[in-house]
């Protein structure tokens, strides 16, 4: 378990993280959202004993950061931002360092060597100097020294950053088969990787927690949620917004967009309306007909700009 | 010990560290037979060869140190490395000691010398085995002050530029010279705390042949002191 209680971390005069507080428990994964800057990377830095917090406390695993990092970087994996390698070493010498520091026996080590390396796709890399791997192999590589002894706690700054899409999915799914029993904390720019992974969402903007929820929940809690999306032939664009604004259920129809002929527009429900109905009756018996007609589930990166921005945003 | 293994293999995995031995010899060699006055000396000893060692290593340990943590903070893997549960003091001694053996091993190539002195005459080898003991002592006392002071930066070259300094200074403090030129106005026990402090005084005491205890401790506390040092300004720099 990861508990942050008021941590707060100064450069100067920037507070990059202010005064935030959370619990992450076993078996959660949670994605650690947040504009550039936020502070995500600070307090992963301060998590794992990298940095020392100007005020506040950690405790991971019941080991305090502060006073038995060696204690608390034990039970952490990390995967630092950037994938920090040593250059003139190549994947296999890099394990044994990492599986050495880390007290693993050698047989078990060349054991999950060889399952870790079989994991990320790292095969055909493994007596490779790091100098000359793609940056998504070193990414791998990074991800592979985190996972190496199956760590109780695993922070992941950006795993899936510069992963070709083939490799997100199999790191997402590697994420997913793992998380049994492990606290998880990953940080991503992708907020669909956070609906595909993480079972916790939590955004983070000026140092501070502005929405902390399941991903679901981040999704609903969109305007966009429960809103209809129609297209309709835009010589009749006019009438059908008329008709569909005198709808009870309706509060406001906005996001028009015109393009080759064809007009879209959001309806947006009246809280707890039954939208859906009585949009599919009033089309129906209308003189114009539904080119298109979508129920919009939320959208990610509107919460994400709504909260993070205080501004919604514009035709999204 | 872990990172001592990891430093030390580096060393054979890079040719700048071959070069470094090459250098080291050809320079050591070079030295010894002509600037050294072997021959014209016409006795068998090793004096004219050690008598360059802190000449030799101002010029040389700073390029081996500079690198030391100046590169891992610029590159971003004293992130990584500070993560794993090490000590900081561990690291800070598992590369000191690796740079060390490394030097070792340089000084141990020259033993050629030795057969080469035993060859021509009959030099006093208990003499001979203390100044490379005092030469190994020294080595570890540039490289303690290049380990604290490659900490304190993140460029190569400042790392260099800074040990080579300090190192300087460490061995003039003893030079007859700066001596001379501070015991005209400053009291007796401050030129004998400077000459204390240097680096040619001790090493050319156990040179002698006397390994004195207290000039075998000097280097030691030299030691422990700069990698004590090392270790506080990791711990403070590291996330800069
Ligand atoms: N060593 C440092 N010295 C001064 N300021 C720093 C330092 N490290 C981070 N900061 C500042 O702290 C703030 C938070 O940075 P952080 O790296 O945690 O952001 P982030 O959320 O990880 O962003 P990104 O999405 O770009 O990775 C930024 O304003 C950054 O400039
Ligand atoms: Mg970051």
């Amino acid at each position: 378990m990861i508990e942050i209680k008021n941590l707060t971390k100064r450069f100067g005069h920037i507070t990059a993280v202010d005064d935030l507080s959370f619990r992450v428990q076993p078996g959660e994964v949670l994605g650690f959202l947040g504009p550039n800057g936020a502070g995500k990377s600070t307090t992963m830095k301060m998590v794992t004993g990298f940095l020392a917090p100007t005020s506040g406390a950690i405790s991971v695993c019941g080991h305090d950061v502060l006073t038995d990092a060696a204690g608390a970087q034990a039970a952490i994996g990390y995967l630092p931002e950037g994938a920090p390698l040593y250059p003139d070493m190549n994947p296999r010498s890099m394990m044994r360092f990492v599986g050495r520091a880390r007290g693993m026996a050698p047989s078990r080590l060349t054991a999950r060597i060889d399952e870790v390396c079989r994991l990320v796709h790292l095969e055909a890399v493994m007596d490779q100097r790091i100098e000359t791997l793609s940056k998504g192999f070193k990414r791998r590589v990074g991800l592979a020294l985190a996972i190496l002894n199956d760590p109780e706690v695993l922070i992941l700054d950006e795993p899936t950053d510069g992963l070709d899409p083939n490799q997100k999915h199999e790191v997402r799914e590697l994420i997913r088969t793992m998380s049994a029993g492990k606290v998880i904390v990953l940080s991503t720019h992708i907020l669909e990787e956070v609906e595909a992974v993480c079972t916790r969402a939590m955004i983070v903007a000026e140092g501070s927690i502005k929405f902390d929820g399941t991903p679901a929940e981040l999704r609903g809690s969109s305007r966009f949620a429960g809103a209809i999306e129609i297209a309709v032939a835009s010589d009749h664009a006019e009438v059908a917004q008329r008709d569909l604004a005198e709808l009870g259920s309706v509060s406001h129809i906005g996001e028009v967009v015109e393009a080759e002929g064809e007009t879209r527009f959001v309806v947006f429900p009246a809280t707890d309306a039954p939208l859906l109905e009585d949009v599919q009756r009033v089309a129906a018996g209308a003189s114009w007909s539904l080119v298109r007609l979508a129920v919009d589930r939320g959208r990610m990166d509107d919460v994400f700009r709504t909260v993070t921005t205080g501004q919604s945003a514009q035709g999204a | 010990m872990t990172v001592f293994r990891r430093e030390l293999a580096g060393y054979f995995g890079t040719p700048v560290a071959y070069v470094f031995l090459v250098i080291f010899l050809i320079l050591a060699g070079v030295f010894t037979w002509q600037l050294g006055g072997y021959y014209e000396l016409e006795q068998a000893d090793l004096r004219g060869f050690f008598t360059f060692h802190p000449w030799l290593y101002l010029a040389l340990i700073p390029a081996l140190s500079m690198r030391l943590w100046a590169e891992e903070r610029r590159s971003g893997t004293i992130e990584f490395l500070m993560t794993l549960p090490i000590s900081t003091g561990g690291a800070v001694l598992g590369k000191f000691l690796a740079a060390w053996a490394f030097t070792g091993l340089g000084l141990a190539l020259t033993v050629t010398n030795w057969w080469t002195v035993n060859y021509l005459g009959e030099p006093d080898n208990g003499v001979i085995l203390a100044s490379y003991l005092g030469s190994f002592l020294m080595a570890g006392g540039f490289l303690a002050v290049g380990s604290a002071l490659s900490a304190l930066t993140k460029n190569q070259v400042s790392a260099f530029v800074l040990t080579f300094t300090a190192s300087l200074l460490f061995v003039l403090a003893g030079f007859p010279a700066v001596t001379d030129a501070i015991s005209g106005w400053a009291p007796d026990w401050f030129v004998a705390s400077i000459r204390n402090l240097s680096f040619l005084d001790h090493f050319d005491a156990i040179t002698r042949g006397v390994v004195d205890a207290r000039d075998v401790l000097y280097f030691l506390s030299v030691i422990a002191l700069f990698l004590f040092g090392s270790a506080v300004i990791v711990d403070q720099k590291k996330a800069d």
